[in-house]
């Protein structure tokens, strides 16, 4: 098991030199500086010191070398200072991802805990009123706009019921509470986000659950746990369900980047200062150092979370333990 | 198959839905009751009316005929990018499936270095970097969603080059690039057009959030994401601003995911689970 971790890990070197390089050059190939927001726009700026500005930065080489600078100060952690405050990039983004970590597992928990049921329901009673239900909630959630349902319900709880806060993570007199109250502050805070970032990805892994669920329960070993006389949930839930659900482990790896990606809306609409509006105003100023700390620190989250995913997979699966390849 | 198609009662419907609204774009100036860029500055943010279907913006320009002339860019940009998508998803795909070896094994981690990406990081900073025009929203979108289409055409290829069809093909003295356009991607293509109706909708729904953080199709052009991303602000007098076009979204791209599903039901009828 550990050696088969660490040969994934390995394995992962590439792919992550990969992203960087994509993300590298797409960003500098554009045309454009990030220096002409300070100089192009101020005639007073002479040519020279638009070169020294150029140079202060490493602008001023080919993009190839450029990267191996970046590559090289990568190496020891450091991305660099920002262009816009001149701040370690590293502790810009360390300051952020908590709140956006915090949001993205929430609603991970919230898409397990809802998902995968509906899912194994709608599958097994597909007659059912709640199968139906759930079937016309997939394709409704498939095909809403998120920050469409977040303006909504922002306006619903926010402003005609007054139930909810609609913005920031806590409130203006939070350093008043006592630590309950601070702990459901944030909680207040956090519900309306948090079911946003869930919601769309609820639905496809429902739908996954239900088909991988359908699929299995058609197979003969079912057929043998039935005529062995088991009971109907010992035949779902100990020998469905754990057949059932490896398809879905690896779907879950694979939405991380798009929760990562979808934290740039919901944090902007709910004025949620974390790694996606970090990105955004950093895009914003075309602030190259900041945009590639974000880009390979997502890189390295999803990398991981699918990492984590296969080591479930292997963990639920045990031939993949055994041969053990890719 | 027509028949499969008209029993489907989910494509069918999507179908419908999809028609009625590209005949809406087609014919935006003859069903638009007034000129989208008209400002009218006595009747600014008016409630649904019979002058006014779905009401006016603040600046009292007609939300109903906005609507109908957005539909045009958010339609094409949905068709056209899935468009760039299909072409560069097939392209590898099928390159990647038939020469198997080296090449195959480069292009599929390229595949997964891409399917790594927050895609909606990328499109952001390519397209704030660049500009917001429409054709680089387009392209953007294109170029950031091929990698699902090129598995599922290299899987295919990978099974349908063992036939002896191509086979034969090959003794008959075929070139690579026959047998491949003329043999197997027309016979792999089944998925991909499963994958590409489904695409448009998401398409739709990556530039209307793209609109909504302002890097989208750039006013006085109406596109449905930016209507609602005026109303924003007036959420809480003038609802109809979000709504409408919000309604819009949604029933299109879900006219596109049903069409999708009852598309893969018709032409994989194994993976049918009803």
């Amino acid at each position: 098991m550990v050696s088969y971790i660490i040969r994934r890990l390995f394995g992962l070197v590439p792919v992550f030199f990969g992203i960087t390089i994509i993300s590298f050059f797409v960003i500098h190939l554009a045309p454009g500086k990030p220096t002409d927001i300070q100089t192009s726009l101020n005639p007073k700026v002479s040519y020279e010191a638009r070169l020294r500005l150029e140079r202060l930065y490493g602008l001023d080489k080919p993009a190839y070398l450029q990267y191996l600078d970046w590559v090289k100060r990568f190496a020891t952690l450091n991305f660099g200072s920002s262009y816009v405050d001149d701040r370690n990039v590293l502790d810009k983004i360390k300051e952020r991802i908590p709140i956006t970590l915090l949001i993205n597992i929430l609603s991970l928990i919230l898409i397990l805990c809802i998902g995968i049921p509906l899912g194994i329901i709608s599958a097994v009673k597909r007659k059912s009123v709640l199968a139906r239900l759930s079937t016309v909630f997939v394709f409704i959630g498939f095909s809403t706009p998120e920050f469409w349902l977040a303006l909504l319900l922002m306006n619903l709880f926010g402003i005609s019921l007054g139930l909810l806060p609609i913005s920031g993570i806590k409130s203006l007199d939070f350093e008043y509470f006592t630590l309950t109250g601070k702990i459901l502050d944030v909680a207040r805070h956090l519900i309306l986000p948090v079911a946003i970032a869930a919601f769309g990805s609820l639905a496809g892994i429902s739908r996954y659950m239900r088909s991988s669920m359908i699929g299995t329960i058609r197979q003969d070993f079912i057929r043998t746990a039935r005529a062995k006389g088991l009971s109907q949930s010992q035949v779902l839930y100990k020998h469905a369900l754990k057949n059932a659900i490896l398809p879905v482990i690896t779907i879950m790896g694979l939405s991380i980047p798009g929760l990562i990606g979808g934290s740039v809306i919901f944090e902007s609409i709910f004025a949620i200062p974390g790694m996606g509006r970090l990105f955004y105003d950093s895009v914003m100023a075309r602030d190259y150092p900041t945009i590639m700390g974000i880009l390979s620190i997502g890189a390295i989250l999803t990398l991981l979370g699918n990492l984590l995913a296969d080591i479930a997979y292997s963990y639920a699966d045990p031939r993949m333990r055994m041969t053990g390849n890719d | 198959m027509t028949r499969a198609f008209l029993k489907n009662r989910f494509a069918l419907t999507g179908l419908v839905f999809i028609i009625a609204i590209i005949i809406f774009s087609l014919f935006a100036p003859f069903i638009a009751p007034y000129n989208p860029s008209h400002i009218d500055t006595k009747n600014i943010l008016t409630s649904p009316s019979k002058d006014h279907l779905f009401g006016t913006d603040t600046l009292g320009r007609d939300i109903f005929s906005r609507i109908v002339y957005g539909s045009r860019i958010s339609l094409s940009i949905g068709f056209i990018a899935v468009g760039i998508a299909v072409l560069i998803g097939v392209f590898l795909g099928s390159v990647a499936g038939y020469y198997g070896g080296k090449i195959d094994s480069i292009l599929m981690r390229f595949v997964d270095i891409m399917l790594c990406f927050p895609t909606l990081f990328l499109i952001l900073a390519v397209i704030a970097i660049l500009e917001p025009s429409i054709f680089n929203i387009m392209v953007v979108i294109g170029a950031t969603g091929w990698m699902g289409v090129a598995r599922l055409i290299r899987a295919e290829i990978l099974t349908l080059k063992e036939r002896d069809y191509v086979a034969a093909a090959k003794v008959m003295g075929a070139s690579d690039s026959w047998i491949i356009l003329r043999h197997l991607i027309p016979n792999a293509i089944g998925p991909v057009l499963v994958s590409a109706t489904l695409g448009i909708g998401g398409a739709i729904l990556v530039e209307s959030s793209l609109s909504f953080l302002g890097i989208g199709v750039q006013p006085p052009t109406p596109s449905w994401g930016n209507i609602l991303m005026d109303g924003k602000s007036t959420l809480g007098v003038a609802w109809w601003l979000t709504i409408f076009p919000g309604i819009f979204i949604l029933l299109t791209v879900l006219a596109y995911n049903l069409l999708g599903e009852g598309l893969r039901d018709i032409l994989e009828p194994r993976l049918k689970d009803e």
